[in-house]
């Protein structure tokens, strides 16, 4: 959050203040425009309005504390926060998570992406001005979110993603409301494109804006759908697999128009792909299995065996009392968000509590690209553009 | 885990590790190497951070053309406190690396990776707002998340968590440090 000096009064053109109150910002993300009529001259994006010190606060917590965090970090995503943060306390610990435990976690993870993906398709829908997506995205939404309340008790904030595997054994009846999603989502997208794809105005509204070449997106350090419509098929999943991903069979869908329509073909085409990730996970989760792996000391013991072996109780005592100390080092591990690649940089001194925490925002990183984006094109189009970089303010600013 | 845990660090799947790359190009730009859970950092020396870099970019057989985070982290009150961190990746390759750069708590300074990638532009204001690390040849550096006139920079180790604004009405019995 800052001034941001822009030079006023020379020839023709305007200092328009857009922001941080304005509701194609997705938040509250200010942006300073220098227009010449309506062409945008220049762009300076002012972020830090949400700046809520979640990597300091995470200094002052155990590792295993951490974790609700994190969920409040990208509030369209926590099962991804939840998971990038777990991985690398894992990797600290170099602690294995039971392959059950790493299916029911893609699983959930994938769920996200289509939620996070169902938002996004209709506030940018909503912002450009077709208010009928919004109200489909949102009713499909509501039924993930279902879900992630029967598996975690929480429809947001879930703070599924644990330590060593995940909190709770998948509830009652599971089964059938993922297959009943499963069942009725793929037409439901179809309805969405039916809506917009082929609608002119839609087309009129996106095409050709917001162009940046592939070049331009890695020197800036872009990710996500943002890169592949550029043509990049950067994808964490596939490059770097993590949680058994390199099981499952989907495809890294990449364009090469790379404009706000190319972005939002993306971004169908990954419901798509998570439907068919989300499918393989239901297949291979079998009935029953461990859903956290046996660390004594790290991961919280069963219920039932605190309540027959002394160890077990002493052992529940010491994590939620004193938390672990992982060895002193630094772990550096990467996921692929909706928004792209999320990371976290964890680096312990041998204490309980973390040295330091770093988030790799996608949102954020991606975010410093938007001048190039906007910077030639009219004053609408720079909804346009916010809105297909996908950002989350509450990720930008931690 | 195990795959990238190489002991034989000098060559990777046939072909010498990037390590092996940068000694060849300059002893000195590799000062120190560490290897943990199959993450490899070079620790550069502040001098060559953005020689190295362009290397690490522009070498045909290394590639790492994406930076993909930056960010500090303070070891306060041991010294040299302050290590400032570039992660780098080479997409063709599948490959990682990390670029560390030691600094001292009283000459914070490091020459700004901008010119190199265009990307680095926020990722070092951050640092800058939030340790406090001035970037030399940064076009743009001012604060990004905190206001202008903020005193202090919250990340280092000695900052307080609770920050330093006094709350004014405790109940009976409470101190500060109990909250």
């Amino acid at each position: 959050m800052t001034t941001v000096q822009t030079a006023v009064g020379q020839a023709k053109t305007m200092v328009l203040n857009m922001g941080p109150q304005h509701p194609s910002t997705h938040g509250v993300l200010r942006i300073v425009l220098e227009l010449d009529g309506e062409t945008v001259v220049k762009a300076v994006p002012d972020c830090g309005y949400l700046h809520t010190g979640i990597e300091k606060s995470c200094e002052d917590k155990t590792y295993s504390q951490a974790i609700t965090l994190t969920d409040r970090m990208d509030y369209l995503n926590p099962l991804g926060n939840n998971l990038v943060y777990c991985m690398a306390v894992e990797k600290l610990l170099d602690l294995q998570v039971p392959k059950r435990a790493q299916y029911i976690r893609v699983m959930m993870v994938e769920l996200q992406r289509i939620s996070s993906h169902l938002v996004w398709l209709g506030t940018h829908a909503i912002d450009l001005g077709a208010m009928t997506v919004f109200l489909y995205c949102f009713r499909e939404r509501e039924e993930i979110l279902k879900i992630f309340e029967m598996f975690s008790g929480q429809r947001m904030m879930t703070s599924y993603i644990r330590i060593g595997g995940v909190a709770l054994q998948p509830p009652a009846g599971w089964r059938q409301a993922i297959e009943r999603f499963l069942k009725y989502m793929p037409s439901r997208v179809d309805e969405y494109e039916t809506l917009l794809t082929e609608n002119r105005i839609w087309m009129g509204r996106t095409k050709n804006i917001g162009y940046i070449s592939a070049e331009d997106a890695i020197a800036l350090s872009m990710t996500g759908p943002t890169i592949r419509a550029a043509g990049v098929a950067y994808d964490n999943r596939k490059l770097f697999p993590y949680s058994s991903y390199d099981e499952f069979e989907f495809d890294v869908p990449t364009r090469t128009d790379s404009d706000c329509f190319g972005r939002y073909m993306i971004r169908v085409a990954e419901m798509r792909e998570s439907l068919k990730i989300v499918r393989q996970a239901l297949d291979k989760i079998t009935d029953d299995g461990a859903i956290k792996t046996e660390a004594p000391g790290i991961v919280p013991p069963q219920r039932e065996k605190m309540k027959t072996e002394m160890e077990a109780l002493i052992y529940h005592f010491k994590i939620f009392t004193e938390g672990f100390s992982p060895p002193a080092g630094e772990a550096f591990v990467t996921v692929e968000s909706p928004r792209g690649e999320l990371g976290c940089f964890i680096a312990s001194d041998g204490s309980p509590k973390p040295l330091r925490v770093h988030f790799r925002a996608p949102s954020f990183i991606n975010l410093q690209a938007l001048p190039k984006l906007v910077e030639g094109q009219l004053i609408s189009d720079v909804i346009a553009c916010i809105g297909t970089i996908d950002i989350v303010l509450g990720e930008v600013d931690r | 885990l195990t795959e990238n845990s190489n002991q034989n660090a000098n060559v990777v799947g046939g072909r010498l590790s990037s390590v092996e790359h940068l000694r060849a190009w300059d002893t000195n730009a590799v000062a120190e190497v560490v290897e943990y859970r199959g993450e490899t950092t070079i620790v550069v020396p502040r001098e060559l951070l953005r020689a190295t870099a362009a290397r690490c970019r522009d070498d045909a057989s290394m590639q790492f053309n994406l930076l993909t985070d930056a960010t500090c982290l303070d070891r306060h009150p041991y010294e040299p406190r302050f290590e400032v961190v570039y992660q780098l990746v080479c997409i063709s390759r599948r490959e990682k690396l990390r670029l560390k750069v030691r600094l001292s708590g009283k000459d914070p300074v490091i020459d700004s990776l901008v010119p190199v990638w265009p990307g680095a532009n926020w990722l070092e204001r951050e640092i800058f707002d939030l340790f406090g690390i001035h970037f030399n040849d940064h076009p743009d550096l001012r604060r990004i998340v905190l206001p202008d006139d903020w005193e202090g920079y919250p990340l280092r180790r000695d900052y307080p968590v609770e920050g330093y604004r006094d709350i004014p009405t405790l109940p009976l019995g409470f101190t500060k440090t109990s909250i």
